[in-house]
């Protein structure tokens, strides 16, 4: 590299020179605006981290009926706030590995079915008591209580016992589970005083920040712990300032206009035209959520595997991909697993094929009309996905009835009652997750009316299996047994889109887990300005 | 007693007797609305313990009239409950959405009412020329425009090519009164073009219908200058309906103003309102219900009250 440019773009990274006025000159050394931007960014990389400044956040999904409590937390902006002054046992590291919180350390029995965490010594709340690993038990209990509210409570229904030792929590655990850790790694359960059963929207716990002033639903202010155990690493900005912005337009026109530094949900349709806004960068992240038709496995005209053959084989997934989600999403294989998840291997990918639907249909031996529900909620776009289904769907012979429903009630009403309707999963970080929590025969959101014995069996013994080649084939098997007879249509994986502008560094692309790095955006990146 | 301070205490009685049954309305309609709280409050993730352990704790299923009562009650005292969704307190939370509310319709009431009636007087004074056609047409243009529409094209010049107002319209208790003034410019823009159209015509059609009058005639004669007579013999006749148009902006400017804090995220009471109806959280839209009733019956009393005092015929009945 030029040497003047070398000093120039490190001249830029520390502040030294303006991100223009380096790009400008770069530009008369005859570099392109895109490479110099490169050059900038892995010089600013190569900085490190900056402290102090502070980033504000403009995100959507909130509402002002949100509590603080973390076991009722619902949205992404509920979970960007539990993320600052509180943390898990453990939490998802960018690449979708375990990084420790709470725990120092995770120790699991031969058969998976004890689990020791070691409590990180020396670890203060925010209201200076020391972390004990009585705090943790009881913050289990509280999410795993009878009487519980919390949205976790699904995830912890395998738990035989729970005990402090000491430093360690210990888990024993029904059934073997070798994902367990990363169960635990879920929003809700950010580890409070005493559980957070005396106070649960108190909002004190180990994070890096400390919540300032909160107006649920509308700001939230928060500012850098003085005790924070990991300071360094997370949380380099004095103070996080996480606004609601949920209209589209208006949180677009806040990043433009310089009032918040970063934006969550990015919308599909104008991302491009955003990503030419000079000192804005679009970010485009694969994650495990998906869009869905989803049929009833016991439900006529649906418990006829060929007529289920037909209408997946009738979908143009591409096309989906191309003109619902605008490019920012890959094509699904009617399983809900993609690579985003650890242990995911590629399967054949089924393609639209007019002649093999109008086989299986005519094999099926239906007649008439097939019904399907959706509503504006059900996915962004969901209607016009419908109608594009059913346009291929009609090439291929199948007629298609598409009933509009109201937004009011449809979680409710229509979804998981009605046999043929359009949906979303968010995904889970797991694979044992994702497949327990919807496609087992006995799981609470079996929304497909899935019952196969030969898949119980196998996702059970997955769960136990230690090794990890054996654990990926099975996992393998488990896809293809829905893919081939479940009653998931998944035609395509969306993206999480979110935005910054150059006033903040540090995004990592490819983190695992939820949007905006796992709604860990406001503590891995920092001010630049 | 003086039959004034005798009517005055007749139009509260008659206000807080309406009250009552705007509350009864308001209690029977929000037992209608379709739907569960339990399940709008956990939505998709909802398990059916879940559902069964909320709603015994909602306490949702007790009678409706104990609850009407026990509601009642609460209100006289000032208690308007607690939020079943986050479990806070109504009346703290509420109040603070109102006072913003009450702040953003404030500065825009204080610069619509008196730029509509100084328009209005203007469109009558040079009446059927140039300016009384150009006010007329640009204040019909933006009456016409949706609000949102407005809000848009504002936030795109003012705030996103221009930056001298933020697009965020978003005050707390830590700003000064200028920083609050300056992040609320852009609503209070759109919501003055809103209802200025409408203050100004009610002003020039009721001043235009007092113009016909002899004594303006008299006026005229008596050789006065024509904006003179409009404002000392003219718009003093005229006050009854204007006041009550003016009356009825106020009254939209604090109950009608969702879209435009939504399109501005300015934290007032019509988000508030709709995040909660969306969730079912009945305490808090019978709560939000209550406060919109008594505003719009308070604001039209005034009306009422102003146009008897100004009518000389009105103030001293037979």
């Amino acid at each position: 590299m030029n040497d003047e440019l070398k000093y120039l773009s490190q001249r830029a990274a520390i502040g030294r020179l303006s991100r223009r006025s380096f790009l400008g000159r770069a530009s008369a050394l005859g570099l392109t605006a895109a490479t110099a931007n490169t050059m900038l960014a892995g010089a600013v990389r190569a900085a490190g981290p900056q402290t102090g400044g502070t980033i504000r956040v403009g995100i959507e999904g909130a509402s002002t009926t949100d509590s603080l409590d973390p076991a009722t937390t619902t949205n992404s902006a509920g979970t960007m706030v539990s993320r600052l002054w509180g943390e898990p046992l453990m939490i998802l590291a960018a690449d979708g590995s375990l990084e420790p919180r709470v725990a120092e350390s995770v120790e699991a029995s031969a058969d998976a079915k004890t689990w020791t965490f070691k409590v990180r010594s020396g670890m203060t709340f925010s209201n200076g008591k020391t972390v004990t690993a009585d705090d943790v038990l009881a913050t289990i209990e509280r999410h795993s209580g009878e009487d519980t509210k919390s949205g976790a409570l699904g995830l912890l229904r395998g738990i035989a016992s729970m005990r402090a030792e000491g430093d360690n929590f210990i888990l024993e655990l029904d059934q073997a589970n070798a994902d367990l850790p990363y169960l635990l790694t879920d929003y809700h359960l950010m580890i409070q005083p005493n559980g957070g059963k005396d106070d649960p929207t108190a909002a004190i716990g180990t994070g890096p920040y400390i919540l300032k002033s909160m107006d649920m639903g509308v700001r939230v202010v928060a500012e850098k712990n003085p005790n924070y155990w990991n300071a360094g690493e997370l949380g380099h900005a004095d103070t996080v300032e996480i606004i609601v912005i949920n209209d589209d337009t208006a949180r677009v026109a806040a990043l433009q206009s310089g009032q918040v530094d970063m934006i969550s949900r990015v919308p599909p349709r104008t991302a491009g035209l955003i990503g030419r806004v000079p000192g804005v960068t679009v970010h485009s992240t694969a994650g495990p959520g998906h869009y869905v038709f989803i049929m009833h496995c016991n439900t006529a005209p649906f418990d006829n595997n060929d007529l289920r053959l037909a209408l997946k084989y009738g979908i143009n997934r591409q096309e989906m991909v191309d003109k619902i989600l605008f490019g920012y999403g890959s094509v699904g294989n009617d399983s809900p697993i993609n690579a985003s998840y650890p242990l995911f291997s590629e399967a054949e990918q089924r393609a639209y094929d007019p002649d093999k639907a109008a086989h299986h249909f005519k094999k099926s031996g239906h007649d008439g009309p097939i019904l399907l529900r959706t509503s504006d909620n059900s996915f962004p776009g969901a209607p016009d996905a419908s109608a594009l289904f059913q346009q291929s769907a009609k090439a291929a012979g199948i007629p298609l009835e598409i009933k509009r429903e109201p937004n009011d009630g449809y979680w409710s009403e229509v979804w998981n009652k009605q046999p043929f309707c359009t949906s979303y999963w968010s995904g889970r970080p797991v694979q044992d997750q994702m497949l327990s929590t919807a496609y087992l025969s006995s799981a609470d959101w079996n929304d497909t009316r899935f019952f196969n014995e030969q898949f119980d069996q196998l996702l059970v013994t997955a769960r136990a299996e230690l090794d990890l080649a054996k654990r990926t084939q099975m996992y393998a098997d488990l896809s293809t047994i829905i893919r081939d007879e479940g009653g998931l249509i998944c035609p395509m994986f969306n993206d999480f889109v979110g935005a910054t502008s150059d006033r903040v560094d540090g995004w990592i692309d490819g983190h695992k887990g939820f949007g905006m790095m796992d709604m860990q955006a406001p503590l891995k990146m920092w001010a630049t300005a | 007693m003086s039959p004034i301070l005798k009517l005055l205490a007749q139009r509260i009685a008659l206000g807080l007797l309406l009250l009552f049954l705007v509350s009864i309305l308001i209690f029977a309609g929000t037992i209608i609305l379709p739907g569960d709280v339990a399940q709008s409050i956990l939505g998709q993730s909802a398990t059916p313990e879940a559902l069964a352990n909320l709603r015994a704790e909602l306490g949702l299923n007790d009678p409706p009239l104990q609850r009407y009562l026990s509601w009642l009650g609460g209100l006289v005292q000032g208690d308007l409950g607690t939020a079943l969704t986050s479990g806070q307190d109504i009346a703290s939370s509420l109040g603070n959405r109102l006072k913003n509310t009450l702040f953003l319709a404030f500065w825009a009431a204080i610069i619509s009412v008196p730029l509509a009636i100084f328009l209005g007087l203007l469109a009558v004074r040079y009446r059927d020329r140039w300016p009384d056609k150009l006010i007329s047409a640009v204040t019909l243009a933006s009456i016409s425009i949706p609000e949102f529409l407005i809000g848009y094209v504002l936030m795109y010049i003012v705030a996103v090519k221009l930056r001298w107002a933020p697009s965020v319209a978003m005050i707390n208790d830590s700003m000064s009164l200028g920083q609050k003034l300056n992040s609320i410019a852009l609503p209070v823009a759109v919501l003055t073009l809103v209802v200025l159209a409408h203050m100004m015509r009610m002003t020039r059609a009721a001043i235009l219908n007092v113009m016909q009058s002899a004594y303006i005639e008299t006026a005229e004669l008596k050789g006065m200058s024509m904006f003179v007579i409009i404002w000392r013999h003219a718009f003093p006749n005229s006050i009854a309906p204007i006041v009550n148009v003016v009356m009825l902006n106020l009254a939209y400017l604090v109950v009608g103003v969702v879209v435009v804090e939504v399109v501005f995220t300015y934290p007032g009471m019509g988000q508030y309102l709709v995040d909660h109806v969306s969730k079912r959280d009945i305490p808090v839209v019978q709560a939000c219900g209550m406060i919109f009733a008594a505003v719009y019956i308070g604001l039209n009393m005034i009306a009422d009250v102003v146009s008897i005092l100004a009518n000389p015929r009105l103030r001293h009945p037979k």
